[in-house]
Order: C-alpha cells, then sequence, then structure tokens
C-alpha cells in the first residue's frame, strides 16, 4: 500500500496543474483529494475513474479483482464506441467469494488471468484492484508479474481501490498504469510527420468520429487515442507521435505531461465541443505539427477546411437560431465541459442562466464569466430541491446536465438534456454542434411539456399550482 | 428434481448477480421518507445508486459513509456517526437504513454497536429509525440483501402487540424483490377486492412506480411509512411472497403471533387459483366476479398461446425467485427450459421443472443457450442475445434499454395473461418464414448449391 500511497502523492503534486502550482507547497502536497463528507457524498469512486479511462481501450480484456459490488453493478453501461474489436464490452471478474477474503485472492487472480487468455487470447490483460483485496493485502503487481510470465503477454496492474479517492483520482492513476507498463513498450509499423495523440477522448457515443474524418482530409494520423476506440498496439507505441493534444483537462493531465517530459512530445489542452473551440483544436494541432517538421502548408489546409465547416456549421443551425432566441439554459457538467459547452449554447443563440462550476478550475471559471451575461448565476454547489425550485418557477426553460439530476427537472415537468457520459448522442465537432442544438430544440418543443402541465379538469388552476409551487 | 451446480470456473464472465448491499437499499427504498446509507467507499453507493436510476428511471436517494483508507483501517463508527447525522440535518428522514459492505464487513465493524453509542450522544436522532443489516458484497446476492433487510426492520420496528385482538381486515403483505411496483399495485388491488387492506414491507409501488410528486424529496416519495411497519404485529395474518421472503414470515411470526402463509410465486393459472382461495378464506368473501372474468380470460390466453409455446427451447437467467417464477410458468405453458443459471442458493432450486441449475453468470448462460428459441434475462443478456441471434426476453434487475421496467406486471390472472401475449409474440415474431429448401433432403441441398455456384 505504501507504494500506492506515493503514486497517490504524486499524482496530486501534479506541475501541469495550474490550480496546484498556484498553492502553497504545503497545501500543494495535500492534494485535490477533498476530505468526503459521510452522508452528503456523491460520486463515484477511484476505481470508477480508472475503468472509465482504461475500458475505451477495445481489444483487451478488463478484469476486476474484487467482490461482486464492485463489476456487477457496473458493466456494459457506458457508450464507448469500438470501430472493431468488442472485447472490452465483455465483463470479467474474481467475483471474490468469503474463501478468498479468508485466504487471500491472489491464486484465484491468477487462474482467472490464465482462463482469460485461453478462451480470449487478448494482446492485453488489464487488472483493476478493488477496496476488499487491498485491505486483505492480495499483491495485484506481483500476481501480474508472475501472470505475464506464463501467459507471455503484458498483463497489467491498475491499483485503484476506490477507497483512495475519487472518480478524477481514479482517471489519473489510470494514466499512470498506461505511463508505467504501456506506453513506450511497442513500436509503431511505420511514423510520419502528421502522427498525433488525443489524449482523454473515450469515443462516448462515436464523438471521435465525428472530428476523424476532418484529420484524415487533412492527413493528420491520429496515433493513438488514450483511450476512445484505442487498440493495446496503439496506446503502447503512442511515444512516437509529433505532438497530442489534451480533451479533458483534469482527467490524464499527468499523461499528457510526462509524455511531453520523457519523448518530447509537445502537447496543449483544448476541445472539441463547439465551433470555436474545435476550430481552435484543428489550428492547435496543425500549428504543433508544423512546429515539430510538418510542412508549413498543413496550417493553409487547415484554414481553408476550417472555414468550410464552419460556414456549413453556421448555415445548419442557423434555422434553429429563430426558434431557440433567447431561450434559458440551466447547466450542470463538470470542469472544462462547462465553459466549451457554454460557448457553444451562445452560438445558437441561447442565453445560460445559471451553470455550475463545481469541479472548474479558476481558469475555466474565468473563461465563464467572460462568456456569459452578468445576470448570469454560477453555482459552486447547487442542492437539488433548489435546482427543483428554480426550474418549477420557470427561471429557466430547459437544464443540460447529467443522468444524476434529470428526474430534477423531468418532475418539475420541464426539459432536460443528458449531456454526461451516459448519453446517447454525439455532440463532438462541427456536426455535432448541430446536432445539440438539434436536441435542445426537439427537447423544448416537444409537444407533450404543455399537456403534461395542465391540471387534470378536476383539479382548477389555482389549487393545483398552489400545490405544485409548495416547496418544502 | 433439479441438480444444483456451483460454476467451477475462476472467472466469472459477465456477471448475472449483484451484490447483497444494494439488495438491502432496494428494501429500504420501500419505505416512506427512508434513506438507504451504505457503509462502504462511495464507489459502493455510486455504482449502485446508477444502476437504480437507469432501471426504475426515477431519482434515487441513497447516501454513503464514504469510508476512505484511513478509516477502513482504523474503523468506520465517526464515518457513521457523521453520516447519520449529516443525512438527519440535510433531508430530516423517518428511516435511515444502513447497509454495510465487504470492507465494513472485513474490518469487522460492528454497526449495531455503534448505533447504541450513537443514540446516546446525539438526540436529535429520537425522531428517526435505525436498522442496520449485514450484507457483505463477498457473500450471497441480491435477493439475500433484500430478504436480510426487511428481517432486520421487522426485528427492530414492529412492535409486539399488548392484546390478542386482532383487526379483521388488515393484512401484512411480504413482496420478495422478484416483483416490480406494478406487481404490488396489482396485488393491492386484488386483496382490496376481497374486503383486505393490504400493507406492504417493501412498498416500491408507492416510491418507485414512477409518479409525480408535489413537491421535491430528496428521501423516497412514498412507501409504507414507519408508524404502518410498527403496527404489522396486529395484522390478521401475513402472505409472503417468494422463498426469498420465509424468514421474515417466520420471525414476523415469532415477534407477534402473526399467522403467515407462503406463496412461492404468483404466476400461472393454478398458483393463483391458490390465493384466489386464500384471500376467500381470509376475507370471508367468495372470489369476485372480476377475477371469474380475469382467470377466464387467462384460460383463453392458454389455449391461444399454447400453440406458440409447446416445445419450445428456453434458456433463462435469474436471481433464484424469478427463475423459480418463470421456469414453472414456462413448463406449465409447454416450454423447455433448456438451461437455468441462478445466482445464490435457494430452496426454490430443487423443485425446479429442470435437470440442472447452474450458479453462475451469463457467460454459463451463453455456452448453454444455443439452439434456444429464447432467452430470458435482465438487460446484460443483450450481447449474448446478438451474438446467438436468438431473441431476449428481459426481466428481472437492470433493464435499462427498455421503458417501463417498474411497470411490468407477471402477478395475478391478468398478468399471467399479458405474460404469455408478450412472451408469445416475442416467439411469433421469430417465426422462420419456410423455403424450398426447407425440407428438402440435406444432399439435394448441396446438389442445388452446387448447381447456384
Amino acid at each position: 500500500m505504501s507504494t500506492l500511497g506515493a503514486k497517490v502523492q504524486q499524482v496530486f503534486d501534479e506541475p501541469g496543474c495550474a490550480t496546484n502550482q498556484a498553492k502553497p507547497t504545503k497545501e500543494r502536497k495535500k492534494g485535490c483529494n477533498k476530505m468526503l463528507a459521510p452522508g452528503a457524498a456523491a460520486g463515484g469512486c477511484a476505481f470508477d475513474g480508472a475503468k472509465i479511462a482504461l475500458q475505451p481501450i477495445t481489444d483487451v480484456a478488463h478484469l476486476i479483482h474484487g467482490p461482486i459490488g464492485c463489476e456487477g453493478h457496473s458493466w456494459d453501461n457506458r457508450g464507448a464506441k469500438s470501430s472493431g474489436p468488442m472485447l472490452y464490452r465483455t465483463s470479467f471478474t474474481t467475483a471474490m467469494q468469503e474463501n478468498d477474503i479468508i485466504f487471500g485472492g491472489e491464486k484465484h487472480l491468477y487462474h482467472a488471468i490464465k482462463e482469460i487468455v485461453e478462451k480470449h487470447n487478448p494482446p492485453a490483460v488489464f487488472v483493476y484492484q478493488t477496496c476488499v483485496p487491498a485491505m486483505i493485502g492480495d499483491d495485484i503487481e506481483a500476481v501480474c508479474k508472475a501472470a505475464a510470465k506464463k501467459v507471455g503477454r503484458p498483463v497489467i496492474p491498475v491499483n485503484v481501490p476506490g477507497f483512495v479517492g475519487s472518480k478524477n483520482l481514479g482517471n489519473k492513476l489510470a494514466g499512470e498504469a498506461l505511463l508505467d507498463y504501456v506506453i513506450g513498450t511497442e513500436e509503431p509499423k511505420f511514423t510520419t510527420p502528421y502522427d498525433i495523440n488525443i489524449i482523454g477522448e473515450y469515443n462516448l457515443s462515436g464523438e471521435l468520429w465525428q472530428v476523424k474524418p476532418l484529420l484524415d482530409e487533412l492527413g493528420i494520423r491520429i496515433l493513438a487515442c488514450i483511450s476512445g476506440d484505442a487498440k493495446y498496439h496503439e496506446v503502447a507505441s503512442s511515444h512516437r507521435a509529433k505532438a497530442a493534444m489534451m480533451v479533458c483537462s483534469k482527467a490524464m493531465i499527468n499523461v499528457a505531461r510526462k509524455m511531453e517530459e520523457r519523448y518530447g512530445i509537445p502537447f496543449f489542452e483544448g476541445s472539441f465541443y463547439g465551433i470555436g473551440d474545435m476550430s481552435e483544436s484543428l489550428r492547435q494541432i496543425a500549428q504543433l505539427l508544423v512546429d515539430r517538421g510538418a510542412p508549413a502548408e498543413l496550417l493553409e489546409r487547415t484554414e481553408a477546411i476550417i472555414q468550410r465547416e464552419e460556414a456549413k456549421a453556421w448555415q445548419q443551425i442557423a434555422p434553429y437560431r429563430e426558434r431557440l432566441a433567447g431561450k434559458r439554459v440551466l447547466l450542470f457538467t463538470g470542469g472544462v465541459k462547462s465553459w466549451s459547452v457554454v460557448a457553444a449554447l451562445q452560438e445558437a443563440g441561447l442565453e445560460i442562466t445559471g451553470t455550475s462550476v463545481k469541479k472548474s478550475t479558476p481558469d475555466d471559471k474565468k473563461r465563464i464569466k467572460e462568456l456569459v451575461k452578468e445576470d448570469a448565476h454560477m453555482y459552486d454547489d447547487l442542492r437539488p430541491r433548489e435546482m427543483y425550485a428554480m426550474l418549477k418557477e420557470a427561471r429557466a426553460d430547459i437544464m443540460l446536465s447529467g443522468g444524476r439530476t434529470q428526474f430534477v427537472a423531468l418532475k418539475a415537468k420541464m426539459p432536460w438534456l443528458d449531456i454526461n457520459q451516459e448519453r446517447h448522442h454525439a455532440y463532438a465537432g462541427y456536426v455535432g454542434i448541430v446536432a445539440l442544438v438539434n436536441e435542445i430544440d426537439k427537447a423544448l418543443h416537444n409537444p407533450i411539456w404543455e399537456q403534461v402541465r395542465k391540471p387534470a379538469p378536476w383539479e382548477t388552476a389555482a389549487t393545483a399550482e398552489a400545490r405544485e409551487y409548495h416547496i418544502a | 428434481m433439479a441438480k444444483v451446480v456451483v460454476s467451477q470456473k475462476h472467472c466469472t464472465v459477465n456477471p448475472l448477480k449483484m451484490s447483497q448491499p444494494i439488495g438491502a437499499a432496494l428494501a429500504y427504498m420501500g419505505i416512506e421518507n427512508a434513506m438507504p446509507l451504505l457503509h462502504g467507499s462511495q464507489g459502493c453507493t455510486s455504482f449502485g445508486l446508477v444502476l437504480f436510476v437507469r432501471h426504475f428511471r426515477e431519482a434515487i436517494p441513497m447516501q454513503t459513509t464514504a469510508l476512505s483508507e484511513v478509516a477502513t483501517v482504523l474503523g468506520g463508527f465517526e464515518n457513521v456517526e457523521q453520516a447519520l447525522v449529516n443525512i438527519a440535518s440535510r433531508t430530516k428522514p423517518s428511516l435511515i437504513g444502513i447497509c454495510t459492505t465487504g470492507i465494513s464487513e472485513i474490518k469487522g465493524d460492528d454497526v449495531s454497536g455503534f448505533l447504541k453509542l450513537i443514540r446516546a450522544s446525539h438526540p436529535e436522532l429520537d425522531p428517526i429509525a435505525l436498522v442496520s443489516a449485514s450484507t457483505p458484497d463477498f457473500a450471497g446476492a441480491f435477493q439475500d440483501g433484500w430478504a436480510t433487510a426487511v428481517t432486520r426492520i421487522i426485528e427492530e420496528l414492529v412492535e409486539v402487540p399488548v392484546t390478542s385482538k386482532r383487526p379483521t381486515r388488515r393484512v401484512n403483505v411480504l413482496p420478495g424483490c422478484h416483483l416490480t411496483p406494478g406487481d404490488l399495485d396489482e396485488l393491492r388491488d386484488i386483496f382490496e377486492a376481497f374486503s383486505l387492506d393490504p400493507v406492504f414491507l417493501p412498498d416500491l409501488s408507492g416510491s418507485l412506480d414512477g409518479h409525480i410528486p408535489t413537491e421535491f424529496t430528496p428521501t423516497t416519495l412514498g412507501g409504507i411509512t414507519v408508524a404502518q411497519i410498527r403496527r404489522m404485529g396486529s395484522a390478521l395474518c401475513t402472505v409472503a411472497i417468494g422463498e426469498q421472503m420465509h424468514g421474515a414470515a417466520i420471525t414476523l411470526e415469532h415477534r407477534t403471533g402473526v399467522p403467515y402463509k407462503l406463496f412461492k410465486r404468483l404466476t400461472g393459472l393454478a398458483a393463483n387459483d391458490e390465493l384466489m382461495a386464500h384471500l376467500s378464506h381470509i376475507g370471508g368473501v367468495p372470489v369476485p366476479q372480476k377475477y371469474r372474468r380475469q382467470r377466464s380470460q387467462l384460460v383463453d390466453a392458454m389455449l391461444d398461446g399454447h400453440f406458440h409455446f409447446g416445445g419450445k427451447r428456453v434458456a433463462l437467467a435469474a436471481e433464484p425467485d424469478l427463475l423459480s417464477t418463470m421456469a414453472h410458468w414456462l413448463h406449465e405453458m409447454g416450454c423447455e427450459v433448456q438451461a437455468a443459471i441462478t445466482t445464490t442458493q435457494s430452496p426454490a432450486l430443487e423443485s425446479l421443472p429442470v435437470d440442472e441449475v447452474v450458479i453462475g453468470d451469463l457467460e454459463d448462460l451463453e455456452m448453454r443457450a444455443s439452439g434456444a428459441d429464447l432467452l430470458i434475462t435482465h438487460s446484460h443478456g443483450r450481447q449474448a442475445s446478438e451474438r446467438l441471434g436468438i431473441p431476449l426476453f428481459r426481466i428481472g434487475i437492470p433493464v435499462f434499454d427498455r421503458l417501463g421496467a417498474g411497470h411490468q406486471v407477471t402477478v395475478g390472472y391478468r398478468g399471467t395473461r399479458d405474460l404469455i401475449f408478450a412472451v408469445g409474440n416475442l416467439f411469433l415474431a421469430d417465426v422462420h418464414e419456410p423455403s424450398p429448401a426447407t425440407w428438402m433432403p440435406v444432399e439435394q441441398q448441396e446438389l442445388v448449391s452446387i448447381q447456384v455456384q
């Protein structure tokens, strides 16, 4: 456990993280793992975060070492899409029982790894440590090492017992596992001056594929996406990329920064959400590649594509602007997504009436402030009860948030749109923003709203209102 | 007689099973103004919560003691104490239901002992009922967690009646976790038609039936009240549904003297005849015309449906009571249960109309399902269904890729009738159209295919 403790320390003291660097030395070492309040906490654990970050690697087996509660409740529930292999959607777990607790689970784990390789022959097996085996002292690093020797392929320990911290910490520890055991262990068949890595993009609902055709057109090759629609070999040979884009700022900053340190791959932080951000990302990718020796004409070609695509997107959004102008949006999502989505929504004529900044860095907050009107509220922590009151009193026309809070909106009979990981629609790139606007339009203008808000004939409007507006 | 076999694999592949703590948490959710609290890492709660949200499409109240690495070593007393105080001040629940998890059980936290100490120093918790259940992830399964929680609620809350006089119409109903909110609504109608006053513990039909509340509440939206639970000891009798509730029914009888009757299942003609006869007996009224009519409709549906069920082979994976319900019903409709997979030991397994029941996972199901006409399991069967090209009928928890999981009704004459239609329609939709080659001898088929090439 001491090695894990050291790893956690190291991940927290992240030189690439502006928030962390702004803190005094002592606090910096403590990192950003907020102490959770028992009875008032929400959100996933470190194991959850690690699985989010790595499970999109499609051709490997993901084996969860723990009792059934860790994997049994959560498998195959995310929308990371694959262009080929489907093994990542098969769930593997040791489902530890009482005997494992008494005698230790190491042998069980070892045999499970062997069984998986015999049945599925994957290029690698990722083994995730959870709380129970960590408590009883199962040494998964040792088991993985022994098993790798036996099965003749990489077996990667991902040491992420849930109780070490939050989902975000789990993202980072997953990144550390890649840095320690995967990245740089294989060589690409060939390289080009146009090879990039995209870090922190999970291809949810196929969003990577909304962006990829433009990169293809520019001749830019995604050497590895870490980890959306990735294959093991791609991640293992990703150290030969010329440049990298880091997509979700907080999740895998350690991977981007350390790859720059170790392999000299420069990176920038960008987003595929919204027209402006998408264009900016393409520009940055092109610029970094040119800086690393790609022919300068790439910049011109990129500008040409940006112009063409922006014009096309604006043209497609135009018909919606009239229908959406002045509609007020309550936006609840974490971190980097806030400002990038804010910009996108404003492009469609929507007004942001409030947004959450709970997971945002000071820099994120500054950017939001620049974007939204003065009367928009930035909430650090809005309780569901208050969200409900806001919607019920019609201080907003639609809420955009993650699945957990959807019923706050729906029970207030207000339109809601899912913009988190479990969503079924893809919103990236120029085509994605048009899709998002279309979804908002569909949600806002569905004919059910008028029907469901009307009181039953035997309820007078006055009594219904008195009843419904009573907020405890 | 079925032989119960435990799958001998080292690696569980595509789990069927879910764990005890969230089974217990769901039981607490059938109580009005309740807050389930998992004593474990925050992930234990988070995963369970997301699962229920996706299944019921409802807001799910569920909290965590948020054990950190340090707390798991030093013991979780402070975490339980802080969690109770925080929940009490933030959400003012009537009941907090605690479920232990793998880590708190391994540490050996004595939660019942904790509660005594916490009560002594926190008078603000006095109005709140506190119940704890021991539900480690590494033993048993979802339905065991549910059953344990219900037994613990009875032990902690039901008052021993002072007089032996019993009201003549109030009946306790102890439903297993395989019954949906829709099933409970159906049963309530049936009981009331016999002029009985049923009280369900737990009552998900009050809390997770998908209604629109008049105000926002961070706890459960409805369900049996704590006061109603306290009075269960003075009911006329108890009806328990599913083997899993046998223990709870016995506990209630020992504690209060309320006699029980166990119904192993309420799907199928004979099972419902038995229920109607029992209700008629305890209610002292004849079976109402409405249910005579429904019985007749079920008989007709069986006649219309049997053409499509007879000889069909079905591969089935579910928790023991749901498995038993479906297997017996399919058998009664003329199907052959080709594979039966379940999650945990139960007395319900031995009497199943199959040769072998496997305690295993969905890989075990997939391996035994080739050539079957239908798969029946929860939504995670979708991958096997795609790979095998066999239609899937979704039942149990979780069902996250179809609407209305909470309102799927399979109890009563009407529920059984509609189940015949729903499953029968899958058989009908999967009819293989004949072609000239269908009845052609194999050699001739080969000849034809060579000629075509």
